[in-house]
């Protein structure tokens, strides 16, 4: 899931369940989890393994 | 306002000229005139306190003495068990709870002489960095009660430069040492990950919490760690002097965004140490600008988890801004915390390399003085910054990696707010940290 597909659920799920106010928060989450993301620090599948 | 120390008491109390009861009636008379000004204390236990002071006393006049915090009165923040009291870590959700026994650093405080006066106010859930959101209301900083003590153990940094205690227990986990020590003027030690006991403390995040001692100089805080410790320590407190040192300087991003009070202080002391003889190195940690990030879905990721039953079963009874970042917090992904690990390891061999070849790292320990209460951003420069992330920028890195790391006063701001310097140690050297700090403390002056 793309974070900006995450931050749209979130947002939809938090007006559910009556936390409207959640959205500018969890745009602050998305752009930080944005930025892990592109770090990409991890290792993947079909990358190489790490050392 | 300059501190009673634990070695001034200690040496005063041996010659005879004060007594354990003595400190303890002095400190509650603190408490009384100040407290409602500071609101420094949730809960003063001072029937306890003259007990023990008074058996402190006895104890010492028969021969027994447990060393340098005997008798000394400390406070301790309330996220920590006492036996018979609620831990309230400053929510009504933790209403009743009652602690069947004190948390495994209490008892090595009481072991090692310590008078426990009471149980200080913090950022709820130690959730922030400001002391404002507290069901008790927010702590306020001595030095000006308009301005926040730091947080998130903010009353306890309180209660030692209001002289309410000499010394005072807190925990750490993006700062909440180090950012009231330093905004408040005190000497605040983060130890080693794990090196102390976390056992009968109320997390925020298992992974990232450390136990620690704030204190009004490095000797006070050597104390407090090998009491903490509950073993004597190989070798007494040295002053490594200044001009065998070599420091290293992370100025990317971490010397980026610096109010220019701060900066001044933070160069003026630098030059002081260089010219005493120290050798100042540029190092750098070239994954910086994600520590934020990283540190954000971990901390998350274990408080939601922490968090998840109270939410869902008692919302209202948080603080609402508390509650809101909680309920954000719910929403870090698997894959995503994961990705924060990942990172943090990237962060902690960059951190141990950049200590290779220096004694320690040095940096600002916050990027401003103290802030307004209340105030949700601060000017530096032409850019308005949220204030939390300011508070936390300079010192979450070495929750993530566990690296020990001191913050001591180094200068004051143009309105006489205190600025803090953050010394850095290797990974299991956190006695060669306080020797390092030691000595740079007595080259900048204390």
């Amino acid at each position: 899931m793309s974070v900006d597909e995450w931050l749209k659920a979130a947002v939809a799920d938090a007006e559910r369940r009556g936390l409207p106010e959640l959205k500018p928060l969890l745009e602050g989450l998305a752009q930080a989890t944005k930025a892990l993301r592109a770090a990409g620090l991890g290792g993947q599948a079909n990358g190489p393994t790490d050392h | 306002m300059v501190p009673l120390t634990i070695d001034t008491f200690a040496r005063r109390l041996r010659a005879g000229e004060t007594s354990s009861t003595q400190a303890i009636e002095d400190c509650l008379r603190r408490i009384d005139s100040e407290n409602p000004r500071l609101n420094a204390f949730i809960q003063v236990l001072a029937e306890g306190a003259r007990r023990q002071a008074a058996e402190a006393d006895r104890e010492l006049t028969s021969g027994i003495d447990r060393g340098p915090l005997h008798g000394v009165p400390v406070s301790v923040k309330d996220v920590f068990d006492i036996a018979g009291t609620v831990t309230t870590a400053a929510s009504r959700v933790r209403e009743g709870i009652v602690a069947s026994s004190d948390a495994l650093a209490v008892t090595r405080l009481r072991r090692a002489g310590a008078v426990i006066v009471g149980k200080t106010n913090l950022h709820e859930f130690a959730f922030g960095t400001t002391n404002e959101d507290s069901a008790f209301g927010p702590a306020r900083n001595p030095l000006d009660d308009t301005r926040s003590p730091g947080g998130s153990s903010g009353g306890s940094a309180a209660s030692v430069v209001a002289g309410m205690a000499l010394a005072t227990l807190g925990t750490d986990t993006g700062g909440s040492i180090r950012i009231p020590a330093a905004a408040c003027g005190l000497v605040g030690l983060k130890p080693g990950y794990d090196e102390l006991p976390a056992d009968g403390v109320v997390p925020l995040s298992r992974t990232l919490d450390h136990v620690g001692p704030l204190t009004a100089t490095v000797s006070d805080a050597w104390h407090m760690l090998h009491a903490l410790r509950d073993r004597a320590p190989a070798k007494p407190l040295s002053v490594t002097p200044v001009r065998s040192l070599k420091l290293g300087v992370p100025r990317h991003y971490f010397c980026d965004v610096l109010d220019e009070d701060v900066r001044r202080a933070f160069e003026t002391a630098l030059e002081r140490l260089r010219g005493e003889g120290a050798t100042i190195a540029e190092v750098d940690i070239p994954h910086a600008s994600l520590v934020a990030s990283i540190y954000l879905h971990i901390v998350f990721g274990d408080a939601a988890a922490y968090h998840a039953d109270a939410l869902d079963t008692m919302p209202d009874k948080y603080t609402p801004n508390v509650r809101l970042r909680l309920e954000m917090a719910r929403y870090v992904t698997a894959e995503d915390y994961v990705r924060a690990l990942d990172g943090r390891r990237v962060l902690r061999r960059e951190v141990d390399a950049g200590l290779s070849g220096v004694d320690a790292l040095v940096l600002p320990t916050l990027p401003i003085v103290a802030p307004p209460i209340g105030a949700g951003t601060v000017q530096i420069g032409e850019r308005h910054e949220p204030v939390r992330n300011l508070m936390l920028r300079l010192t979450q890195l070495f929750n993530l990696t566990g690296h020990p790391a001191i913050t001591l006063p180094c200068g004051a701001s143009a309105s006489g707010l205190p600025c803090g310097l953050q010394l850095v140690g290797v990974t299991g050297q956190t006695d060669n940290l306080l020797h390092v700090a030691a000595g740079v403390e007595r080259a900048l002056g204390r």
